[in-house]
């Protein structure tokens, strides 16, 4: 057994939500692969910004304007720190994962896609880096080619690499899954589509909450990622983005901050990053999802991840235990996601009563349809640990899921 | 019986039950006795929009009555359609189109009212009301 280095009892007390009855019962809160909690430095810190620091930013003359600017500057920053970006321009901020994938499918719409060209993805894609695809492909005539997985929710890397060829324009796939918590072996892709000149974005909301990730050692040319699944605020997302590529990629929305000089003949864009920060951006977000990264880099990356796996090992282990619980998403690299069904019980009668209980885990098909039509299911119930989370409340789960089966048996 | 008394005679049933639990297992219980549709008949169009389990609503008219059967793969969901079906069968279109389902409120599920819970009880309901209101512009 690993032991763990993180003391969970005075990391809970840093976010208010989990210290509540829901229904009665003490809130037991799985559904972090949907959205994490905030600790109290990032509720603080928007607070304290709107309370005595807000102004808008670029451009400013006075003082509250400058200190503001400063401040959301300095977030780039410590974003491209956390992330190990050569470059802090190439830090675009966005409205999240989903803003920052239709932003670069947009742009390759624009620039780069033509008729009989073609883009790949992946079975195991949230909707969000399917559907703004989808559309660039229909926009262009562009082709759509998809990764299979296999029952254990793993890439099959052979038909990946058969499905890349002179006419593959991008690679956009997932480092971790959230319907079933795979992390998946993005090395290996990078490598190949590098080794034909094909760029790679990868989707990684679900994977910063859990590890860390350098986009240099990676060598990935795009990455995004959500702040409200990383204990940031919601509505504030990042769009790493190597130079070149930034660079060669078209604004996506025009407006303020994206310009250099406006006429009716013609309009210069401004210079990277704020040629992708049309109007003014959300601010506090961005301060917050600051704090959330100081946070997360204060107590570690690794040892969250050490003691997430702990968890997911116990969890798995647990629930396997239950007879007729079958878990989907068997990977062998996962991040601290269970996705199952128990015979016969509809995720969705299962989660009414795990919410009577005072559980809050996710049912239905997670945003994921292909995923759960290549399982032949209607959905799944998913739990997913963050480091706040305990054995304590597992077992809680556990004894929710045998009431749940004895009352639909 | 008019609506108003089948949704008297649910709220006494209810009244039996002291905590969440036991409303919930009779909730199930009336889901299992809820008759089902054949898989066969189970179309696109007789599908509820708006509901993370899948529910279909079939109606019928006899005399002047309108009918339904409903069915859902959740065994809750399964056990609210019921009640709502129970509670407007047998009813005109103009008696349907003018209820208030207050039952809801009474028995202690309104949680289940609020338009964005993924039971659509409320997409249920819109779509009683909408077959109701194509019976009663033919009838016209």
């Amino acid at each position: 057994m690993v032991k763990t280095e993180l003391n969970i009892e005075q990391i809970r007390k840093d976010f208010p939500v989990l210290h509540q009855e829901v229904n009665g019962k003490p809130l037991v809160y799985f559904d972090n692969a949907a959205s994490t909690q905030k600790p109290k430095v990032v509720i603080d810190r928007v607070a304290d910004y709107y309370s005595n620091e807000h102004s808008n930013i670029h451009r400013g003359v006075h003082s509250l304007s400058a200190a503001a600017t400063e401040e959301y500057e300095l977030a780039r920053k410590t974003v491209q720190a956390h992330f190990n970006a050569e470059f802090d321009h190439e830090i675009i901020f966005t409205k999240g994962t989903t803003d920052g994938i239709n932003l670069v499918a947009n742009g390759f719409a624009k620039s780069f896609l033509k008729e009989g060209d073609e883009v790949i993805v992946s079975e195991l894609e949230h909707h969000s880096n399917i559907v703004p695809w989808q559309m660039a492909c229909e926009q262009t005539g562009a082709i759509l080619k998809v990764i299979p997985i296999t029952d254990s929710g793993e890439w099959i890397m052979e038909e990946f690499h058969n499905l890349l060829s002179d006419k593959t324009k991008i690679v956009a796939v997932n480092h971790v899954s959230n319907a079933l918590g795979t992390i998946n072996p993005i090395t290996e892709v990078i490598e190949a589509a590098h080794s034909k000149g094909i760029p790679v974005l990868l989707d990684g909301a679900q994977a910063v909450p859990h590890m860390a990730v350098d986009v240099q050692a990676l060598d990935c040319d795009f990455y995004v990622l959500s702040g409200h699944k990383l204990f940031g605020p919601t509505g504030i997302g990042v769009l790493y983005g190597k130079e070149e590529w930034l660079n060669k990629l078209p604004p996506y929305q025009g407006g303020g901050d994206m310009i250099k000089t406006v006429s009716f003949e013609k309009t210069t864009y401004n210079d990277l990053p704020f040629k992708f920060e049309a109007g003014t951006p959300n601010i506090a977000g961005v301060l917050g999802l600051k704090s959330a990264i100081d946070y997360v880099n204060e107590i570690g990356l690794d040892a969250i991840a050490e003691y997430e796996q702990e968890l997911l090992e116990y969890g798995t282990e647990k629930l396997s235990q239950i007879e007729g619980l079958k878990i989907y998403g068997t990977a062998k690299n996962k991040a601290s996601v269970i996705s199952f069904l128990l015979d016969g019980i509809h995720p969705y009668d299962a989660g009414t009563i795990l919410d009577k209980l005072g559980i809050a885990v996710r049912t239905g098909h997670h945003c994921t349809q292909p995923v759960m039509t290549r399982f032949g299911i209607p959905g799944t119930v998913r739990a997913s640990f963050a480091f706040y989370n305990t054995k304590e409340e597992i077992d809680a789960l556990y004894e929710g899921l045998l009431r749940v089966k004895k009352m639909f048996s | 019986m008019s609506i108003n008394e089948r949704q008297d005679e649910l709220i006494e049933e209810f009244s039996m039950f002291d905590d969440w639990m036991e409303k919930y297992e009779y909730i199930i219980d009336l889901g299992k006795d809820v008759k089902g549709i054949p898989e066969d008949i189970k179309s696109e169009d007789y599908l509820v929009r708006g509901c993370q389990s899948r529910v279909w609503l079939i109606p019928s008219k006899e005399e002047e009555k309108l009918h339904f059967q409903a069915d859902s793969d959740a065994i809750i969901t399964k056990g609210i359609v019921g009640m709502v079906v129970r509670v407007l069968s047998n009813s005109t279109a103009d008696e349907i189109l003018k209820s208030d389902l207050y039952f809801v409120d009474k028995i202690g599920l309104k949680e289940h009212l609020s338009p964005t819970r993924s039971n659509g009880l409320v997409s249920m309901i819109k779509k009683i009301k909408t077959y109701a209101l194509a019976y009663s512009a033919k009838a016209n």
